[in-house]
């Protein structure tokens, strides 16, 4: 796929394109009560080693027991990928001695994985959609974490993450461009949490990513790849890919070769380290765990789950196109969260009366997207509910009141009448749009007699009815019907 | 009369019934036993107190009619099994001060069945040698010894003390392991019964592991129907063992005494190996005699593969012993030898900790895992342990119900004369055992006559994967047929 280099994606260098190819490995933390093979609890934020089993420790005679629930979860994912579900697979071991590693091994599953081949439908801009092929998805088990801040001669070992069951998601390497990889990224994200399967939370590192990156002539054969280990956050997997590219290039256009070797991003200066080359890759000795059984189920285990799953954010934009009318933009908007787009829903659903789906997602998307960002929360979790957004439209709709008082209505809402119903608030308030003609002439009349060189101008130059306008809702308080007052406006100048 | 201590389990425990004595007296009597032979170092840490403490209340269920299987009698429990609250040591350095805050599954059973720990039994080092002399504890002796000879002998291994205390009359029977041979070698060194079940038959949570793809737990015991009686406590599936099997455990007492009448006995031409003494072969062809005698049928078998098992065994067993000991490295629990950075500190502490056996066996399980050779080596091993189970399935497959071999190539040597030059000389002893344990079947050695120096000489029976009521039923005919062995006379006391 992709074998023909996109032009509006390559790089330029000092002497020629380049074209960056990039696949990722992403490392999803699966949302479960207990550990991939111990009762411990996974909670976030526990005192240090508060949650740690015999079986976490690493204990003598101590041997793991698949926790159930872990494997629905990876097949929930790899449902949701389009991907193929192994129906046997095997857990291996990967030997490498590290102090936040207790065994000494990471139970993982190297040769046979219990997801395969599928694929992700990724969209990069509002026109550009691609589709990023995913290799495997295997279980493995997190390591604890080693504490080198807590004093001056020794180190802490930390293991409430060690054993926490991780879903390491493996990508074709489909990607062309630093915003390739972060839309990728963000729907898969996306994804999981309408699955369920992972909460996707960068910053508490339930969610990071290791990014293969190499570089090419358009053309040519896939260049000498490098990896990138664990970046956390959407922004550096962008920036990492655009600063290794250009590293990379410069080595080739200086006539140097890629050395294939693992890499840490530094993020405050902007660069790719070094971690260890190929040489000194660690031989992890993978072997079949001799302590479990191959992980075995059937078909109808898989189906009685896929009968289960949510609709995912393709189906559910497919529908909010289909059924509500929704231009590609506002649907594809409104999935990227799942709540929002419940949110959506529910106020377009809310009550008996029909309303026009366009309206609310345009304040679903604006208006209450801008306040909730301003809080950086979701939309969903901000107070406003969605009845309050459908009473808004409603009283748009119904010529009630005008857009513009409808913002101040949600400046209302926002501010000092938190669970205010809109149509109470405009009846309390007065902000009842004036659609009474007789009104509304009044003031149109009042206007015109008040400036006759301005009414000379606009005979002449039709854009100062806007002024006109102006003039006219400034003097009803806002509340004129605008529609009315353009008309009457239009007819008394005669233009 | 009989000492208390000489008696079968079988027996104490209906005398215990009958209350001719309490489970404290029976316990003091073991304890005595116990102090007296510290000569043979078969205990590396004894526990009188805790076993007064549960003989005590043994005698109080006892008293009001609410006695369990085992209550009051004494057992040992090799030191690989964790037990609370009691240090467990491995017979490794390395473990050193490590108390463990639980209990095996498989003690914790005999408990619930009312046993009385005496103490934790010396081993080989993580259970790696067929001699006892790579414990980090010293070297158990044998309570036996060549006729008119004081030369110290090993009791084989890796359950070496549990073999010893069975048969110096130290415990009524003991917990053991077996990765290649390490329960049914030692027993046939001793004179005594050991089996190794069915893989799966006993929960490995709680052992230490050496081999987990091979390990497995069984009792030593001073016959066929104490053995019985012990495996019946020990084995049932646990939850905590995904390698458990979730089936009942028979009541294996009952096929003590069953007729084996019609019984197909294989026996396999490949266990006639070049340079097996003559003693050996005979007492093989004695024990054939003995099935015929006892109505069973002989077959000729083909186990074609066999002669590779011992070297696919020392790829196997090592690999996975590799990774399982990786988890020992001075940061959690045990020895810490420290160094000026992480890799200093692991460095030291395993170099430290570890005995030169299980280093070997670490580095042979490394290299054979490496990238480059794993193809060459764990692979092909893996192939042929198929092989060596798919010869066993074709057997069984052709009507044969068992199968009698020698337990051991030879009888017990002397200690500090095996494998210090060659290793494989010692790994040799497990030539009839191992293609069992790669093959995940039960075993059962059981004494069946005397070497020419007055020595216990042991066969092997290897039964269908959980029919080891067939191997108790064979294994009886054996004891009721051969030539009484008393236990040894106590020169160390």
């Amino acid at each position: 796929m992709n074998s023909h280099a996109k032009p509006e994606k390559l790089i330029k260098g000092a002497t020629g394109d380049f074209e960056v190819v990039i696949g990722l490995e992403v490392h999803a933390q699966v949302t479960s009560r207990a550990k991939l093979f111990s009762g411990a609890a996974t909670e976030f934020g526990s005192e240090p080693n508060a949650n740690v089993s015999l079986v976490d420790a690493a204990m003598p005679g101590m041997l793991p027991v698949i926790n159930e629930e872990c494997v629905a979860q990876a097949i929930r994912t790899g449902l949701g990928l389009n991907a193929k579900i192994n129906l046997r697979s095997v857990f291996d071991r990967k030997n490498y001695f590290y102090p936040d590693l207790p065994q000494g091994y990471q139970i993982s599953q190297y040769k046979s994985p219990i997801v395969g081949e599928g694929v992700v439908t990724v969209d990069v801009s509002p026109t550009e959609q691609i589709e990023v092929g995913i290799e495997r998805l295997h279980l493995e088990q997190d390591a604890g974490k080693s504490l080198h801040d807590q004093s001056p001669t020794e180190s802490f070992v930390d293991l409430n993450r060690s054993g926490v069951a991780l879903m390491e998601i493996v990508s074709k390497p489909d990607m062309r461009s630093a915003d390739e990889a972060r839309a990728y990224v963000t729907k898969l994200r996306t994804i999981l949490r309408y699955l369920g399967t992972c909460d996707g939370n960068m910053e508490q590192g339930s969610l990071r990513a290791d990014v293969n990156v190499s570089v090419r002539r358009p053309g040519e054969p896939f260049g000498t790849r490098c990896e990138i280990k664990n970046v956390n956050s959407i922004r550096f997997i962008g920036q990492a890919i655009e600063v290794e590219a250009r590293r990379q290039i410069g080595i080739l256009e200086d006539g140097g070769k890629i050395d294939q070797e693992t890499r840490l991003f530094d993020p405050v200066r902007g660069e790719t380290r070094s971690m260890r080359s190929k040489e000194e890759a660690h031989d992890y000795r993978y072997f079949p765990d001799p302590d479990l059984l191959p992980l075995e189920f059937d078909q109808a285990y898989v189906d009685a789950l896929a009968g289960y799953l949510p609709e995912l954010p393709d189906a559910k934009k497919a529908r909010f196109m289909k059924d509500y009318g929704l231009p590609a933009y506002d649907a594809g908007v409104l999935v990227a969260d799942k709540e929002t787009a419940d949110y959506f829903e529910a106020a377009v659903k809310h009550g008996s009366k029909p309303r026009d789906p366009k309206l609310v997602a345009n304040w679903v998307t604006g208006d209450v997207a801008a306040y909730a960002n301003s809080l950086g929360l979701p939309v969903a979790q901000t107070h406003i509910a969605p009845a309050q957004i459908a009473g808004l439209v409603d009283l748009i709709s119904d010529g009630t009141i005008s857009g513009k008082i409808a913002k101040d209505v949600l400046a209302i809402v926002i501010g000092e009448d938190k669970d205010g119903d809109p149509r109470a608030i405009v009846e309390a308030r007065g902000m009842r749009q004036v659609t009474d003609t007789g009104a509304i002439a009044a003031a149109v009349d009042a206007i015109i007699s008040a400036n006759p060189d301005k009414v000379a101008q606009a005979k002449a130059k039709p854009t100062m009815l806007g002024w006109f306008v102006g003039q006219v809702m400034k003097q009803t308080g806002g509340k004129a019907n605008p529609q009315a007052v353009n008309e009457l406006l239009k007819e008394k100048l005669g233009i | 009369m009989t000492e208390l201590t000489d008696l079968t389990l079988a027996d104490a425990r209906d005398a215990l019934a009958r209350k001719k004595f309490s489970a404290v007296e029976l316990t003091e009597a073991h304890i005595r036993a116990i102090e007296q032979a510290k000569v043979l170092n078969a205990f590396i840490l004894e526990t009188p107190e805790k076993a007064r403490a549960m003989a005590a209340q043994s005698d109080e269920r006892i008293a009001r009619g609410a006695a369990r299987p085992l209550d009051g009698i004494p057992l040992g429990i090799k030191d690989l099994y964790c037990t609370e609250g009691v240090a467990t040591t491995a017979a490794s350095r390395i473990l050193e001060g490590f108390v463990p805050p639980y209990e095996s599954t498989v003690t914790a059973n005999l408990w619930r069945d009312g046993a009385v720990m005496l103490g934790k039994l010396n081993l080989d080092e993580f259970a790696m040698g067929s001699s006892n002399e790579t414990s980090f504890y010293g070297p158990v002796i044998s309570p036996w010894r060549r006729a008119g000879a004081e030369t110290p002998l090993v009791p084989g291994g890796s359950s070496g003390g549990s073999a010893a205390a069975v048969a110096a009359g130290l415990c009524f029977g003991a917990t053991a392991t077996d990765t290649g041979g390490s329960i049914r070698q030692p027993a046939a060194f001793t004179g005594t019964v050991g089996i190794k079940p069915t893989y799966g038959r006993c929960s490995r949570w709680g052992i230490v592991a050496f081999a987990s793809s091979l390990d497995q737990a069984g009792p030593i015991a001073r016959n066929v129907r104490d053995a019985a009686i012990l495996l019946r406590s020990m084995a049932g599936h646990d939850p905590k063992d995904t390698t458990s099997v979730d089936a009942p455990v028979p009541d294996y007492e009952a096929s003590v005494g069953r007729s084996i009448k019609g019984l197909r006995i294989g026996i396999p031409k490949e266990y006639r190996i070049d340079g097996m003494p003559a003693e050996i072969e005979a007492l093989w062809q004695q024990g054939i005699e003995w099935m015929k005698a006892a109505g069973a049928t002989i077959a000729e078998i083909s186990l074609p593969h066999t002669r590779y098992a011992l070297p696919a065994y020392y790829i196997v067993a090592p690999a996975e012993a590799s990774s399982n000991l990786a988890r020992y490295d001075g940061v959690r629990y045990g020895l810490r030898v420290p160094g000026k950075d992480m890799v200093e500190l692991y460095e030291n502490t395993r170099a430290a900790g570890f005995g030169k056996e299980v280093r070997r066996r670490i580095l042979i399980g490394t290299y054979v895992l490496s990238a480059g050779y794993y193809d060459a080596y764990y692979v092909r091993a893996q192939k042929i342990r198929t092989l060596i189970k798919r010869d066993f399935e074709t057997a069984f497959a052709d009507g044969v119900d068992a199968i009698l071999t020698p337990a051991t190539p030879s009888a017990a040597f002397g200690l500090g004369e095996k494998g210090s030059a060659d290793p494989v000389e010692m790994y040799l002893n497990d030539i009839f055992t191992v293609t069992v344990n790669m093959a995940g079947l039960p075993g059962i050695a059981v004494p069946a006559g005397t070497s020419a120096e007055g020595l216990p000489l042991g066969l092997q029976l290897i039964g269908r994967a959980f029919d080891e009521e067939t191997l108790f039923a064979v294994a009886h005919v054996i004891e009721q047929s051969a030539p009484k062995v008393a236990l040894p006379p106590r020169w160390w006391v």
